[in-house]
């Protein structure tokens, strides 16, 4: 049996398969279809200081291989969320990344300082799509400068890994991935949703109250598997990729092009055992082509792969 | 609304009827779009556990294929517990549902359910139900009627539709409800105007009603509006369609503004798609 585990920054990880956030909710739902503890980790939909309603409906909507979302942050708030759903993920049996948002620079930090002593969270991922209000909405995570305030604000007020998300809606995502390392980013994971519109002829207006959405699934595929093969050629650290993971044979594109570990999401939408299916499937393929550790095949399609490689759990 | 917590069942279901695409659509042609199709399947651990108002939700892609990526959540619109089957009802209006209709009996889908909260059947002693249906909203009411005459509860119905074509499912609804009062826009069957009007008529004769309703959301927008009229509150629901990606309550994706004061959302996978009529605000 070929062997699955990594190290994932200092995280002991059974298989590289994490949940992507937002699409998992905190585990409850697909914690029916399937045990978590199957997983590599499980990374939980984006925490804000207070609970957030989201935007109004219709927040989804249909694209070619893919969908757009606008759900607007609907979450429970930090404190909500480590009383009634932190006590059932300690439970699951793999570990907890908790992804970490915020419309200023002092909530992300004020979220991570919480998430820091309240036991059971192995790593936080935070989100610097979101709109910035201090700066007109525009999102934390196409600039550099901010991206290393708000990482660098987190890295103060904690001690556990930091996995910085990135945005793919920049013009090089070297730059920002950069100013996350030096601020202090022990892995990123990459890429976010791509920034899109529908719009319906009939009512001559986008779909979407907000207009625009996020774009997802295996539409934004080889997008993401280009932009992990960038950034992993220019840091470093650790990188968790995703966008379009459906399959193994997805998941082992964004391994060789430098991922030490990958994320499924809009997947799960279409088949809630998506995850279960690629961890199966990286093994199965693995035996078929005599790897015997899939740590081996990181970077392996990308010759300007900086490292480091996963460590053999 | 109470929470179900048993696991929605995931199985690999075949077509035994179906899709028997006939009745075109008011403003549709060509290409079989605006088509309406019935789909019996063969799912007994889904029909075992099924509720009325609570749905399916159908891959529409080939196993392996992503486009069309999402699912579509489709009621419940016969349980047959008997025979192991459930219906379906549904009108092509793009390529998942077309998908359906290009179905034949024999083929696989691929289906979760049954999801979401169903209606609530415990009709008090005196309460009548009533059922209003508009257009291809008349899917879960039949399944509802069915249940509710099953359990000899007091039931009228009604349905509407834009022409006499347009109204579905008429004589399953009439088997179990006994007579079903119709409306359409132009007139061609029963009532010239919209079906609340006929709910109007009703709601003054019947003493006790307890509405159940299916439709497009201006329909039960003023339904609604009917239930909430000073001074004679009545119990009601209904049964709401959104966009919807996960259908599990997983992606937020399904969101219907709560009425109560404050600014937080349903989910209409999770917590519907049938909720009290006061409960939502349809539109928001």
């Amino acid at each position: 049996m070929a062997d699955l585990g990594v190290v994932f920054a200092g995280l002991k990880l059974k298989n590289p398969v994490m949940t992507a956030s937002g699409t998992f909710g905190y585990g409850r739902e697909y914690g029916r279809f399937f045990a978590l503890g199957g997983l590599g980790a499980v990374v939980t939909k984006g925490i804000t200081l207070e609970a957030r309603a989201g935007n109004p409906g219709p927040r989804v909507v249909e694209t070619p291989a893919g969908m757009l979302n606008s759900i607007g942050l609907e979450n429970p708030g930090v404190e909500r969320f480590i009383d009634e759903e932190l006590p059932s993920l300690r439970q699951a049996g793999a570990p907890v990344i908790v992804n970490v948002s915020g419309h200023t620079v002092d909530e992300y930090g004020e979220v991570a300082a919480r998430l820091d002593t309240a036991g059971g969270v192995a790593a936080l991922e935070i989100n610097v799509s979101c709109p910035n209000v201090d700066q007109g909405g525009m999102a934390f995570g196409v600039d550099p400068a901010t991206v290393a305030t708000v990482v660098g604000g987190c890295r103060r007020r904690t001690r556990l890994p930091l996995i910085t998300k990135l945005t793919p809606n920049v013009t090089d995502l070297t730059v920002i991935a950069r100013a996350a390392v030096d601020a202090g980013s022990d892995a990123l994971s990459l890429i976010n949703t791509l920034v899109g519109m529908v719009i319906d002829p009939v009512a001559r207006k986008p779909v979407l109250p907000r207009t625009v959405g996020g774009l997802s699934g295996p539409a934004v595929r080889p997008v993401a598997v280009r932009a992990v093969y960038e950034v992993a050629a220019a840091v470093d650290r650790p990188i968790i990729g995703l966008g379009g993971v459906a399959t193994a044979e997805d998941a082992l594109q964004f391994i060789m092009a430098g991922a030490s570990a990958v994320a499924v999401g809009t997947a799960f939408f279409v088949d809630p055992l998506a995850a279960v299916k690629v961890v199966d499937g990286l093994a199965a393929w693995c035996e078929r082509h005599g790897v015997d550790w899939i740590g081996e095949l990181v970077g392996a399609a990308n010759p300007a792969f900086k490292g480091p490689r996963p460590g053999r759990a | 609304m109470p929470s179900v917590v048993r696991a929605p069942i995931r199985e690999s279901v075949r077509v035994v009827g179906g899709p028997d695409g006939r009745i075109a659509g008011p403003g549709m042609a060509g290409d079989g779009l605006g088509l309406f199709h019935r789909l019996r399947l063969q799912a007994p651990a889904v029909a075992d556990a099924a509720r009325p108002g609570q749905f399916v939700h159908v891959r529409c892609a080939p196993p392996g294929q992503w486009d069309p990526l999402l699912r579509r959540p489709l009621s419940l619109h016969r349980i047959d517990r008997s025979r192991g089957e459930i219906e379906v009802l549904f009108r092509v209006v793009g390529r998942g549902t077309g998908f359906l209709a290009g179905l034949a009996a024999g083929d696989e889908v691929d289906l979760i359910g049954p999801l979401g909260q169903g209606f609530p059947t415990d009709l008090a002693p005196g309460e009548t139900a009533v059922l209003v249906a508009g257009g291809i909203g008349v899917a879960p009411l039949v399944a509802l009627a069915e249940e509710l005459a099953a359990k000899g509860a007091p039931l009228v119905a009604a349905a509407g539709a834009q022409t006499a074509e347009g109204l579905l499912a008429v004589e399953s609804l009439g088997k179990a409800a006994g007579e079903v009062l119709t409306a359409t826009d132009d007139g061609s069957a029963g009532h010239r105007g919209f079906v609340t009007e006929v709910l109007a008529g009703l709601l003054d004769h019947v003493a006790r009603p307890v509405v159940y309703a299916c439709g497009p959301e201006p329909m039960l927008r003023r339904v609604q509006a009917m239930l909430a009229e000073e001074g004679r509150r009545r119990r009601g629901y209904l049964s709401l369609e959104t966009r919807m990606a996960c259908g599990v309550g997983a992606c937020l994706g399904c969101a219907i503004r709560q009425a109560k004061p404050g600014t937080a959302y349903y989910h209409v996978c999770h917590d519907g798609p049938v909720f009290a009529a006061e409960e939502v605000v349809l539109g928001g």
